[in-house]
């Protein structure tokens, strides 16, 4: 109530303090919205571009429908090698210190820096019929270029570092002692993996799949270069919007669209996923009373 | 029971006996049977060696309720062995949920479903409180009496050590510095490390021989009479209740008090080169405020000389 002179003055001035963080506010918000309308005005553009029930009957056309379903069948394909070979190796990877073993993680990595188009092109020329291996696989009457096959190694290519590099991290993460404890208590290193590391990392595991099924349906370069774009063999949803562009823009946007949503379902999947995962064991609180009652039904 | 310093290789040592590390030299064999031989590349896998391995807090399985935990080493049902532990209204709880009492008792339950030769104990009371420490180590020793496994446990405080074991190793950087009952090592430690381990203080001094043994002049000023011989550079292990307060005047040895208190029925003075510990009585005696210099005196006997090697 009675501020002495000298220390008034060393005293933050109220009201600089105010106008500084009003400006901050305003500032903050002012960015915020610009980057939120940049990233969403696309967005909106591609859904309201034609009346909804175009939108809808372009969704039915021939070509979105082939597209479809070369999507969803190279998609799966890929996908499920990718998890089925890229676990096993992942988990490899991230428990067992060998030499060499950062030039592999490297070498792994490297298609996620690659320009797309670039590892289309180096498809190409390792298994195109004037391929490294191309010449090999065509004398045993198989050609993999321009082919579904192609879509779906251009994917995996493209997309199983993603999925490589999550897995990598999830199993990092799972505590060493508890795999070496359940090798104490009998368990072998199958048991190990699938009782112990797997349910361990499945958040991890789910969070990387979903990124890279997302990477994989919106796989582009390496497909178009590959695998060319034929409609109902290999153009797949992505291939389909940029063939559309010039002879149907309607129906390269309800496409367009339809990959917005497919996208934004995948992110919202592996989010759900990744935290569900977590808060089914992770929840602290216990009654013993509550739990029993809970188990008789 | 092992016991030994941070870094004296006590968890590498269990993890070897377990099976999960990879020494490039060493045997480890159970009742004849040949777990590990460097020498001979003979290297029995964790799950084939049927040890009950628990490693600080415990290693319970976060994604298993407490049932499953117990179900995952015999991979069968053991509702006698919840029922033995005390955990069968715990069944369905997850081990993040319960206190450090009950995963230990978990863990111990787990650990026996596999039928265990051996039991494997690393620090079982690191993660606790004082409080729940005390109740957890008495529940352990009331379960090791009663489970009649051999156990090998490790930690890094001696009390807990003698609390639970009959026989003490103790560890000191990687080797095996002695093995006695407690209160041999407190009698007659084989070492400086050993001696500083069960509580005694040390100092570092010049011995020269005396004709009953040695005197010792300690850096910091004083002298110490010891019973042993010694001559040049030593360190002197006294424990706390071994040395008396004496008249600063009279006495060969001086210090100043830091603290003084209370525990347990006895009187810990905290000094600046030592820890003394006496009776209550004493307090009425004499002035024992912080910064008083006293003197202090040791029976001969008491006073065990090791050489000036290590240094903790």
């Amino acid at each position: 109530m009675n501020p002495s002179a000298p220390s008034a003055a060393d005293e933050p001035q109220p009201w600089v303090c105010t106008v500084g963080r009003v400006a901050l506010i305003v500032a903050t918000a002012v960015v915020i919205v610009i980057a939120i309308g940049f990233l969403m005005l696309p967005l909106v553009a591609l859904i309201t571009y034609q009346p909804l029930h175009d939108l809808i009957s372009n969704f039915g056309s021939q070509v979105a429908v082939d597209a479809i379903k070369v999507s969803l069948k190279t998609n799966a394909i890929a996908f499920t090698l990718m998890v089925a070979f890229g676990t096993p190796f992942a988990y490899v990877l991230a428990r067992r210190r060998f030499p060499g073993r950062s030039i592999v993680v490297t070498l792994v990595e490297l298609p996620l820096v690659m320009p797309p188009a670039v590892a289309g092109l180096g498809l190409l020329v390792a298994f195109g019929t004037l391929g490294l291996l191309g010449h090999t696989l065509s004398a045993l009457g198989i050609d993999l270029a321009f082919t579904q096959a192609a879509v779906v190694m251009a994917i995996v290519f493209v997309a199983s570092p993603f999925y490589l590099r999550g897995a990598i991290a999830a199993f990092d993460a799972v505590d060493q002692t508890l795999i070496d404890v359940a090798g104490t208590l009998g368990a072998g290193p199958l048991r190990r993996m699938f009782r112990v590391a797997l349910p361990l990392a499945g958040g991890g595991l789910g969070a990387a799949a979903a990124v890279a099924f997302a990477r994989g349906i919106g796989e582009f370069g390496a497909t178009i270069l590959f695998a060319g774009s034929f409609q109902g063999r290999t153009q797949t949803l992505a291939l389909a919007v940029y063939g559309l562009f010039d002879a149907n823009l309607d129906q390269a946007v309800a496409i367009g669209v339809l990959l917005i949503f497919v996208s934004a379902a995948i992110l919202l999947t592996s989010k759900l996923l990744t935290s569900s995962w977590q808060t089914s064991w992770k929840s602290t609180s216990f009654s013993p009373g509550e739990r029993s009652i809970f188990a008789r039904r | 029971m092992l016991v030994g310093p941070s870094g004296s290789g006590k968890t590498s040592l269990l993890r070897t006996v377990a099976g999960l590390e990879r020494p490039r030299v060493g045997r480890v064999s159970f009742a004849g049977e040949v777990w590990l031989d460097a020498q001979r590349k003979v290297r029995l896998s964790p799950e084939r060696r049927r040890v009950g391995y628990l490693p600080q807090d415990y290693g319970l399985f976060p994604h298993l309720d407490v049932a499953a935990n117990v179900r995952f080493a015999g991979r069968r049902e053991r509702p006698d062995l919840l029922e033995r532990f005390g955990i069968s209204n715990l069944s369905r709880a997850r081990p993040q949920q319960l206190s450090g009492g009950e995963r230990q008792r978990v863990a111990l339950a787990r650990a026996l479903a596999r039928d265990p030769r051996v039991l494997l104990l690393d620090e079982p009371f690191g993660a606790l409180d004082t409080l729940t420490h005390q109740q957890v180590r008495d529940e352990l020793s009331d379960l090791l009496a009663e489970l009649q496994l051999p156990t090998l446990l490790v930690t890094h405080t001696f009390a807990d050590a003698t609390a639970l074991g009959h026989r003490v190793g103790v560890l000191d950087q990687g080797r095996l510095a002695q093995v006695a009952t407690p209160s041999e090592l407190v009698r007659h430690p084989a070492d400086a490390t050993v001696a500083a381990l069960t509580g005694a203080n040390l100092l570092h001094g010049t011995a020269t021989p005396a004709a009953s043994g040695a005197t010792v002049t300690l850096e910091g000023g004083g002298t110490l009479s010891s019973a042993a011989r010694a001559t040049g550079p030593v360190q002197i292990a006294i424990h706390p209740w071994e040395l008396e307060l004496a008249n600063a005047e009279t006495s060969t040895l001086t210090d100043t008090i830091v603290s003084v208190r209370q525990d347990r029925g006895a009187l810990i003075i905290r000094l600046t080169r030592v820890t003394l510990q006496a009776k209550p009585i004493d307090n009425g005696q004499r002035s024992l405020e912080p910064g008083t210099t006293v003197g202090l005196r040791a029976a001969p006997g008491d006073v065990r000389v090791f050489g000036p090697g290590d240094n903790l």
